[in-house]
Order: C-alpha cells, then structure tokens, then sequence
C-alpha cells in the first residue's frame, strides 16, 4: 500500500432527510461563479439544484454532472411514495433534452467543480452554505485507479466534452466559455 | 445598471387585460428603498382616499424588498399592500418562502395589479412572457391544490404560486394569500384578491439579481451565517424556548407549550387555564407533533427551519405551517394540538388567517351561548366545540347562512348582529382580532406598540428589547453584556434596572421616555425590514438577531450600491413610515383608533395613557390627534403630503388638526372597545 497507488478523493454526501428546502446551496454556488465573483445570484446558473415538491416532502439536491452531446436512449421514471416523477427529474447530466445545469443566455453546460480555486477552500461553498448539514464534505483515500469520475477528470474526458460542446455550440462559442470561466477563476 | 433591484415593475390591468413593463424612478428608491416603503408611495400616488377596498381602482401590489434575491440570507419577502376590507386602512402583509425571489428574477420588483378581470384568471409570469389564463376550473379549489394543478398544467414543477382559496374568492374579509409554506395572511388582502378574481399569480424567473460591492455584501452574509452558528449554539438564557433562538417563534420545534397555553387565553380570547399544562398533556401533544411533522423547512436562503411540512392525511405533506398557527386553533376550541392541526389543513386550503378565523368561530360560539345568536341561526350544526369548528369553517368560506356575517370579521359581524355583539368583539385593534393574551398590569411600552402599531398586530413592532425583565439584575446585565444591537447604551441601562417588582417595575418603568424611544427603534427596525425584504425573523423580531441597526446601513448600500449609514436609513425609514400613516391619516385614522382592546389590561390607567400618547405623537412629530404635523411632513421631504393635507382640511395651516380635542372626546362617548 503505497502513496503511489492511493489518491484524495473529494467528496459531497447528501443526506436530502436534513435538506430543509432553503436552497443556500444555488445561491452561494451561482454567486461564488459570477463575473467579478459574488456579483450576482442567479440559481439557474448554479451547479446544484435542489429538486423539490413540497406536497410530497421532496427535497433533493443534485450537483451538476457531466454534459452530455446526445439524451440517453433509455430514461428515468421514478415513483416515490406513489407520485411519479417526470423523466430525468434527478438525473446530473447536463443534457439537450432539458434546460437544467445549462447557462440559461448561452445554454452552455454546467458542471460542479467542487469549488476549486487558489487558494483551495476548506470546505465546497455550498457545504459551507448548508447550515441544516444536508450536504457535508469529505475528504477520502481511494485506490489510484478506481477513483473514476469522482475524483477528477481524465484529459481524455476533457477532449471528449470539448469536441461535444463544440457539435453543439461551434469552437467560437466554447473557446469564449473557456476564456471567460478561467477569467472567472473556474479552474 | 441598477443593483438588488430589477428596476422595472409589473403593471397588469385585469379588467383590459393590459399587460406593462415599465421601468422605476431610481429616485423613489433611494427615498423609500423598496418592499412596503415603495409599495406605500405608490398608493399615495394612484389610490385616493375616495377609492374603497373592492373597488376596481384598489390596488393590489406584491413587492419584493429591495435585497430579495441578493445573497442576504432572510432576504426573500413579498410585502402585499391593498386596501383593507377589514381595517379599511391601507393593509400590508408580509409573506416569506420563495415567491418574491422568483418574481425579481423574472426581472420584476413589483407587481402591480388594478381593476377586475371578467372572468375568473390567473396570471402565468416566465421571464419575459407573461399571461393571463382562464382559471375557470381552479375557481373553488384550495389554495396547495391549486397552485399543484397549476404547475402541472404549466409543466414547470418550481414555478412559485401564490394563490387565494374559497374564502379570497368569497371575499372573506381575513381571507390570505397563500405560498406553500408562507402566506400572507392578515388584514384580507386575499379578498381583494379574490374581488379582482385573480385566482392565483404563477412566477418562474432565470434571470441574475447583480449586487453593487460584491465582496463586501457576501463578507457581511458570511458573517451573519457564523453568528447564525454562534447563535444556536448558544441560545439565550432567562426567555421561553421559543424565544431564546432566532427565526420566527419556533413553534415547529419546541414541544414546551406552558407559556402559550396557560398565560395566553383560550375560547374567544377569554379563559386562563393554569395548570393545564400537565404531564399528560406535554407527552400527549409531544406525540401529536412528531408523528404529524414530517419536515422541518425554510425559507428562500435561510437556514431557519422556521415551517414545517405536516401530514393529516396520507400524504407525507398535506400542507405547511410556522409559529403560533400551531395553537390557535386548538385553543380557540378548547380542543387538543391534533385537532389544531387538523383543521389548520383545511384552513389553509381555504384560504383564511391563522389569528383571525379561529377567533371568529369562537365569538360565534360566545354569541350562541350568550343567546345574541339563537339556534335557528346554525341550522344543522352539530353538538360538540370540534365539529361546530369544521362546520363554521366551512359556512364562513362559502358565505353560506350565518357564515356570510361571520365572514366580515369579529367587528364587522356585530355591527350586523348588533344586540350588543360589539362587547363580544372584544379582542380586535383597529377591528383586526389580535393575539389572544389578556394581561394584568399594563405596561407603557407595549400600550404605545398596540396603539400605534400601523399593522395592527403586536408582532409586527415588538422585537429586540426583552419584553419582560428577567429574575435577576445579574441576568439582566449578562444579557446587556453582550448586546450591540441597541441604538444607544442608554438602552441598556434601562434594561438592566428594569424590575418585574417594585418602584422599577411596570406600570412605571420604563418610564416614558425611554419607553417612546424604545418603542421608536423596534418598529422602525420593522419597517426597515419591510422595506428591504429582509425576514424580521433575522433582524427586529428576535433578541440579539444577525442584522441590526449597526450593520444594516452597510448590508444595504453593498447590495444597492445607496450610501446610507444609520442616521440617514433612520431618517429613510421615518418617511416611510409617516407616509403609511399619511395614508391611513387620509382614510380617517385618528386618535381615537389608536387604541389596544379595552380589556387587554385588567388595571389601566387612563390619564397616564392619554399623556403617554401625547408624548409619543411629540416624540414621532404628530399632532395631538396623531397626525404627522407640517414641520415632520417637510422636514421628510413629504411637503407633497402636507398640501394635500391641506386641502382636504386635515391639518390647518396653523398645524392644529380641527377639532382634535372634540373628536377625542367624540371617540371616548363611542366606545367601540377603545380605550380612554
Ligand atoms: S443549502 Fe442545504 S438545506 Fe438548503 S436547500 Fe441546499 S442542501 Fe437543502
Ligand atoms: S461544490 Fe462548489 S461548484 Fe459544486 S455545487 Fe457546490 S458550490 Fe457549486
Ligand atoms: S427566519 Fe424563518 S421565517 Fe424568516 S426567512 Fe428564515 S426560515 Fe423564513
């Protein structure tokens, strides 16, 4: 059992029992990645959303996931305490079926990237936020190779979503995005 | 750019079905922020004195304060203004939840409806694309069911609704305005609502809220999340549960209802029961609430959990309640906590405030007893307290038989019963019943707060300074100790040598003086509130809260981009708050109206309160009858409120309002449950 073999793996546990509905969570995370930062709030712009229906005590927050160029060929349909759910209603995906975790102007994807900047933050803002400890962070050895998604993305992926992004929007307005996110600081 | 507010309102014509975009003067907000403050402008502006509650030229404005949507954690109230069917004053009513943050973020501050639609609507606001739909087949419908059928219909599961049941639709005059788990409740605005036949407002926005000093607004936010923490770790000591945290009273949480049940008064605000509180009953009621709570919620970006989803039936939410709804029912009847919450289910669906409606059952049933009302008036009502609840409910909201009176308030019904039926609307201030609380000794700050209180509800100005003393002086100085949030320490002085017994004890002390000052700053920590959005659950309802007088001027400017300190929001908030009372001065409020219920007080004493009165009106820059003098009036930049005055011959260019003294004395020879 070497370092070489283990890695850090970043990780967001959501207990949605403690989720009080409040959403914090967008509104810190679309705020911490505005241009310049905090300058505005605008939770369709955020990485997290929470999914809710009252009358039926549902609250779950999902973090954005990866973008996706085509809708999956098979879809979700979730019953939860005998109401359906519409198709997708708690898939991660940023996906051309839906307008969720897409800039709403650009309709750009959106994805959380837990917070990352320099200096590195003690905690994801949206955690930070939660003060009902629905979301809670931690930090978790895994082995190298079964990091997968969680603990980062691969350079491969990078290319894959870019080229995606690209079929979608052309190269002008991906190359812009990127400019502009790393203007913003969202390495 | 124009920053915390979108700069531009909403203006919906119902009877045309005109729909406007139209852009604000930056100017009104920088006299008035935003929320009642601009709501209360616009009143003056377009509704005259001549134009009646349910007349199409009332409006009725939802207006987001001015910080709804920023990062400001509270920071989400609509504040609903409209003539008051039942004050006929102008009523505002304040609702939390997330209906306000979606309505800017549609791009809107306000939203100003006007006339009366031909046939039943709703309103459907997308951003950009605003309509008006048939809402035919929701007329009838509860207010949750609803605003469901209408985000199903939509297709968009997160729009927010506000919507009005059958009692808004009925025209009941404490009909509310319900939210999900927030509502606007006092005061009737549902019925004016339901007299313009607007059936609901649907709004979803995706649209950016900008703040103007970005680093220093979310510095401020971050600190008042960590105090929030600090704050619930370390509840304050000597106060009732409910008391010693922040948010609204929180009644969703604790399961200790001594205070409430035994020194509040059950029935048609009448009967004390000491020692009701016993064993049994706490793990009665204990059970009561924890197989009935299913969640406990929040408002738009607040941590508090305040609300609660309860469940009646077989749904894991069958609808949303906060603070002391949770017992009025219950005590009203005479009943226990599940039938409360039982019927508050029903209530809600139906449209209808929480503080008012239980009250009226309960004068019915008095009137009944007392042999005003005969049997023949409730025809097929059946023999227990608990099923005649149900049963007056159900007749008030569709105006059937006795409920159609009923249906007008406690004031209003016994001006139609007569026989004497005033004596029983006994509980009622500017003819809104009140908390149901009968106290022994009067107390000199709380006699101002009721009198003067423009809500007419004690909540809405009482807030930061204890509302008793403690045991000890000990007690009293740990508390001042650590206590920034008084304007002055003289504040704290008075706290500290306040005594629940002896010289310095009430009816005394605090003396006058301390007590206009006192009774100034709590109220206007409420208007500020009002007028920036910002949940009075944070900042002037509970002790010791996030957001006060020190820092709010700071919060403001970083979101707005105003430059206020504490002298100048001070003086902002006074116009605001003389405007309102301009407003209501202009609808005939006097003297005479500023009174608490007569029996609110078992010893009163009514030459120290009539001097306490005087002083306040000098102190605040009214007249003897109230009104706010020509010097006030220019001195708040108001010179346009005067004039009209003026004309209208309520004040005289000698500043003296005519016949002050003989409408004073008119007033005592009315009675009407006023004091003096
Ligand atoms: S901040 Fe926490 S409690 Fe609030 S909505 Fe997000 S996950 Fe739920
Ligand atoms: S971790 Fe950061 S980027 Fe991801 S949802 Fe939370 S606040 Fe947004
Ligand atoms: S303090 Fe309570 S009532 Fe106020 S905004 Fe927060 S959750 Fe809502």
């Amino acid at each position: 059992m070497s370092d070489s073999t283990k890695k850090v793996v970043k990780r967001i546990r959501i207990n949605v029992d403690k989720c009080n509905g409040c959403r914090g969570c967008e509104v810190i995370c679309s705020a911490s990645h505005a241009t310049p930062r905090y300058s505005s709030v605008n939770p369709s712009r955020a990485r997290i959303r929470v999914i809710r229906d009252p009358l039926a005590d549902i609250y779950v927050p999902v973090f954005a996931g990866e973008y996706t160029a085509a809708e999956c060929a098979g879809r979700d349909q979730y019953t939860i305490d005998g109401k359906e759910y519409e198709e997708c209603a708690f898939c991660r995906a940023s996906c051309p079926s839906r307008d969720v975790f897409k800039e709403p102007d650009s309709g750009l994807p959106l994805k959380c990237d837990m917070c990352e900047s320099d200096p590195t933050l003690e905690e994801p803002l949206c955690v930070q936020w939660c003060l009902a400890d629905a979301l809670t962070f931690e930090r978790v050895e895994v082995d190298a190779g079964a990091g997968g998604a969680a603990a980062g993305v691969a350079p491969e992926e990078i290319d894959a979503g870019l080229e995606a992004l690209a079929k979608t929007y052309g190269w002008s307005k991906v190359i812009d995005a990127v400019a502009r996110m790393s203007r913003n600081g969202n390495r | 750019m124009r920053y915390a507010e979108t700069g531009y309102n909403l203006e919906v014509d119902l009877t045309r079905g005109n729909i406007e975009r139209v852009a604000t003067d930056p100017e009104l907000t920088s006299l008035h922020l935003g929320g009642l403050g601009t709501n209360a402008r616009l009143f003056w502006d377009r509704v005259p004195p001549e134009v009646s509650h349910f007349d199409p030229e009332n409006l009725l404005i939802f207006g987001a304060g001015l910080l709804v949507g920023t990062p400001g954690p509270g920071c989400n109230r609509t504040i609903v203004s409209s003539i008051s069917p039942q004050t006929r004053f102008f009523g505002f009513s304040m609702m939390g939840g997330f209906f306000a943050p979606e309505m800017k973020r549609a791009g809107y501050d306000k939203i100003i409806l006007r006339g009366r639609a031909p046939a039943p609507v709703y309103l459907w606001i997308h951003d950009d694309k605003i309509e008006i739909r048939d809402a035919t087949h929701l007329w009838g419908l509860g207010t949750l069911e609803s605003a469901e059928c209408i985000r199903q219909e939509l297709k968009q599961p997160h729009a927010a609704v506000a919507s009005i049941g059958l009692a808004g639709e009925n025209r009941v005059f404490f009909a509310s305005i319900e939210q999900g788990k927030s509502s606007a409740s006092r005061v009737g605005l549902g019925a004016v609502m339901g007299d313009k036949r607007l059936k609901a407002i649907a709004v979803l926005g995706s649209k950016d809220i900008h703040v103007a000093r970005p680093e220093e607004f979310i510095r401020l936010a971050n600190e008042s999340l960590a105090y929030i923490k600090h704050r619930e770790k370390n509840p304050i000591l000597g106060v009732m549960p409910i008391m010693a945290g922040l948010g609204s009273p929180q009644e969703m949480v604790v399961h200790d209802e001594e205070w409430h049940t035994e020194n509040f008064v059950w029935g048609n605000a009448r009967v004390r029961r000491k020692g009701f509180w016993t064993e049994e009953v706490r793990d009665s009621w204990t059970r009561t609430m924890e197989t009935m709570r299913t969640r406990l919620l929040s408002c738009y970006n607040c941590p508090m959990k305040c609300g609660a989803a309860i469940s009646v039936d077989t749904r894991a939410c069958s609808y949303m309640m906060k603070c002391f709804s949770k017992l009025t029912y219950t005590m009203a009847a005479f009943s226990d906590l599940e039938f409360g919450l039982r019927i508050a289910q029903l209530a809600t669906e139906h449209g209808v405030d929480s503080f008012s409606a239980p009250q009226v059952m309960a004068f019915a049933l008095e009137l009944l007893e007392a042999g005003i009302l005969t049997e023949a008036d409730f025809p097929g009502m059946p023999p227990d307290t608990n099923s005649r609840f149900y049963w007056l409910l159900d007749r008030i909201v569709r105006r059937e038989g006795i409920g159609d009176v009923l249906a007008d308030g406690t004031y209003w019904a016994a001006e139609r019963i007569g026989k004497g039926a005033h004596e029983y609307a006994h509980n009622c201030i500017k003819k809104t019943e009140q908390l149901p609380l009968k106290l022994g000794m009067l107390n000199q700050m709380y006699f101002l707060m009721y009198c003067t209180g423009e809500k007419a509800s004690i909540t809405q100005i009482e807030g930061n300074f204890p509302q008793t003393p403690f045991p000890t002086r000990e007690e009293q100085e740990a508390f001042t100790r650590d206590w920034p949030h008084v304007p002055d320490e003289r504040f704290k002085r008075w706290f500290e040598e306040w005594e629940l017994r002896g010289e310095k004890s009430i009816p005394n002390y605090p003396s006058a003086e301390a007590s206009y000052e006192i009774v100034n700053w709590q109220e206007a920590m409420h208007y500020i509130d009002d007028a920036t959005g910002m949940c009075a659950g944070l900042s002037s309802f509970p002790y010791k809260p996030p957001f006060h007088i020190h820092n709010l001027p700071e919060l403001i400017s970083a979101g707005s981009g105003l430059d206020l300190d504490e002298r100048s929001l001070m003086h902002l908030t006074k116009r605001t708050r003389d405007l309102v009372r301009s407003l209501n001065v202009a609808r005939g409020m006097r003297r005479v109206d500023d009174a608490p219920p007569a029996d609110h007080w078992k010893t009163r004493f009514p030459e120290l309160e009539q001097r306490l009165l005087d002083g306040y009106y000098d102190y605040k820059g009214w007249n003897r009858d109230g009104i706010p003098t020509r010097a006030t009036l220019h001195a708040l930049g108001l010179d346009y409120v005067a004039e009209d005055f003026l004309r209208r011959g309520i004040l005289r260019p000698d500043e003296e309002a005519p016949d002050a003294e003989e409408a004073a004395a008119g007033a005592t020879a009315r009675g009407e449950g006023h004091a003096s």
